[in-house]
């Protein structure tokens, strides 16, 4: 099985230097380019290849960059930004590849801005990512001195700066346009769309915004062609995908398989199935704001189609297990706690809504609801479904929600019935 | 007043983006990676240092969750308080810490050692539960291991 996207990455050691990655052929695809390629080649490489978002809306990446206006009459400023927000509760894979092998991330980042004709790029990176901050800094400083960054890159005449911003700690910055005005210096407060980033983005200028997982992939792309690429995965959407499962397994982690992997497999080929004692009763397959499925959904396919299918959506495909022994009103509440505390509080409904919401199932959890809560749940989830708010952070955070009520009601039912939680002891 | 270093970093920080006030939450980690955190004081220098409005820039300040605009201790420590550290026991280990050092979330111990903060998701849920102590990162925890942990800190 091919692992394109890990295979630099050696478990608890230090990433590749930049002499390393070019030996193990790395800036390859970077050469091949900037020698043999036009933007234009490296974008339909890109669509040809049916690369789609890994930061959990997966839209296609080649039909994005396509949007960018090229030639002289184009803005001569745009931006290329790559977003390493990673706040989605439940997930850590962008952190694999941020810490793992920094090189891949800034040959993906250069082809990227060659593409879309991008003299500028930036790294969007949470603040706690620590140690990524520092490997990527080194790795940037490594590649300026190779003259793979800057004016004229490799004798080309492409340039492009890379700058790498640590942000201040808010989940909505991962939302691209919040993210574009915390970049400015301001309140990360998302912006309205239309107008897309690609056409009117970072100060105004076309910019692209593109998860980590995503550029990564690039390079390899442009090595092994898009045919090559489709075929690392079992569905119609290319490549491979950074999976984790994380929740009481006997080995919770993340591991880089084909597109297109079954919930079964997941669990229990790679997470070696719960751990003893346990049942599994729901998965919550992508984040946070992704709709729960249950046992019988063992056989679901982990691409975007698959899940979708079965009515909840591939989200960043790092899942969490919930087992019998835990509660799904607590874990309900757990996540809607979070969403009420990360909105950004520009639109209404968002910021009254998921307080209430929060407080209400905190309330049946700790065996203090009512009986008409459950219909105020319900309502809720159409009330902040998508459409009706600003962004798309509430219309994810009725998803767990809804689906909660929709497989587990008798769970709440039981909460309010014996006023307390039946699964504390 | 800020310091040289302070203005050095400031005006490298601003170096990254086409206007200068752009640079302004890079400047409130910067001079909080110096002072702890930002007072009103500090907040007013910065955004001089950035031709900015000091409403405007605390405005931005108080948006994020990792700028302090209050004083906190020596070391804080965020405790991820998301879904994956929640199904694995964070509620034991919350009252685990909040014990042994004797503050509730959000105070300081006494002696100015630890400030105690939740925070979302570290990245870490393979390794829940999950906490980080200033700029480190320690998984799979439990009551004995925090101790061990907070022994290491003075
Ligand atoms: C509330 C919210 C948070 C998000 N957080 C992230 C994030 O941390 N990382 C990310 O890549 N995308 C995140 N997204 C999705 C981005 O808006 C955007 O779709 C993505 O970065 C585009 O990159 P892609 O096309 O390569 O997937 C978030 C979206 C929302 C609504
Ligand atoms: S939905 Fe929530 S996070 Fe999005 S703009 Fe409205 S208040 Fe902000
Ligand atoms: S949920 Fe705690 S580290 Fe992800």
């Amino acid at each position: 099985m091919q692992r394109p996207l890990t295979q630099n990455i050696r478990p608890n050691q230090p990433p590749l230097s930049l002499a390393e990655y070019e030996k193990a052929g790395g800036y390859q695809a970077l050469r091949k380019v900037l020698s043999s390629m036009t933007p234009q080649q490296v974008t339909t490489a890109v669509l040809e290849a049916n690369l789609r978002g890994r930061g959990g809306a997966g839209f296609p990446t080649g039909r994005k960059w396509s949007f960018v206006p090229m030639g002289d009459d184009a803005p001569r400023l745009k931006y290329l930004v790559i977003n390493a927000d990673e706040m989605e509760p439940a997930t850590f894979k962008d952190r694999v590849l941020l810490e793992g092998d920094p090189h891949q991330l800034i040959e993906g980042i250069i082809i990227g801005a060659y593409a879309i004709q991008a003299p500028v790029a930036y790294i969007f990176l949470r603040t706690t990512y620590t140690e990524a901050f520092r490997r990527i800094d080194k790795a940037i400083a490594e590649a300026q001195a190779q003259g793979y960054l800057g004016h004229n890159i490799l004798g080309s005449p492409f340039s492009v700066e890379l700058h790498l911003h640590a942000s201040a700690g808010r989940y909505i910055c991962g939302e691209e346009t919040a993210l574009l005005n915390a970049l400015e210096g301001k309140r990360a407060n998302p912006r309205a769309k239309p107008p897309f980033p690609p056409v009117i983005g970072l100060w105004g200028k076309p910019t692209v915004a593109n998860n980590v997982e995503t550029i990564c992939n690039v390079p390899h792309i442009i090595n092994h062609g898009a045919a090559w690429f489709r075929g690392l995965s079992r569905v119609a959407d290319g490549g491979t995908k950074i999976y984790g499962v994380s929740g009481k397994v006997k080995r919770p982690g993340a591991w880089e398989l084909p597109l297109g992997v079954t919930i079964r497999e997941l669990l229990e080929e790679h997470a070696g199935g719960l751990r003893p004692g346990l049942a599994l009763r729901a998965i919550l397959p992508g984040g946070a704001s992704t709709d729960l499925l249950t046992a019988d959904h063992l056989d679901v396919v982990m691409d975007f189609n698959g899940v979708a299918a079965a009515g909840s959506r591939l989200g960043t495909g790092t899942m969490v297990v919930v087992d019998d022994k835990t509660c799904i009103v607590g874990l309900v509440a757990n996540l809607m706690r979070f969403f009420a505390q990360e909105s950004c509080g520009w639109c209404t409904p968002c910021r009254e809504g998921l307080p209430w919401l929060a407080k209400i199932l905190t309330a049946i959890e700790q065996g203090q609801g009512a009986p008409e809560d459950i219909a105020i749940l319900k309502e809720h989830t159409r009330l902040l479904g998508p459409g009706r708010t600003y962004c798309a952070l509430a219309p994810g955070a009725m998803e767990p929600l809804q689906s909660a009520l929709k497989y587990f009601e008798e769970d709440f039912q039981r909460h309010i019935r014996e006023k307390r939680c039946p699964w504390r002891s | 007043m800020l310091s040289p270093t302070e203005k050095e970093e400031i005006v490298a920080a601003m170096a990254h983006y086409d206007l200068k006030k752009a640079a302004g939450i890079d400047a409130l980690r910067i001079v909080q990676r110096h002072r702890g955190w930002v007072s009103d004081d500090t907040l007013r220098d910065v955004a001089a240092a950035l031709a900015m409005d000091p409403a405007e820039l605390d405005s931005v300040a108080t948006f994020y969750n990792l700028i302090f605009r209050q004083p906190v201790g020596r070391h804080v420590i965020l405790i991820c308080d998301s879904v994956s550290c929640w199904v694995m026991g964070y509620e034991n280990l919350l009252e685990h810490l909040q014990r042994r050092l004797g503050i509730g979330m959000g105070q300081t111990t006494r002696d100015g050692r630890f400030t105690l903060l939740p925070h979302v998701c570290l990245g870490a849920c393979d390794k829940a539960p999950a906490m980080m102590i200033d700029d480190e990162l320690y998984g799979c925890l439990d009551a004995e291991k925090i101790d061990a942990i907070l022994e290491s800190y003075k």
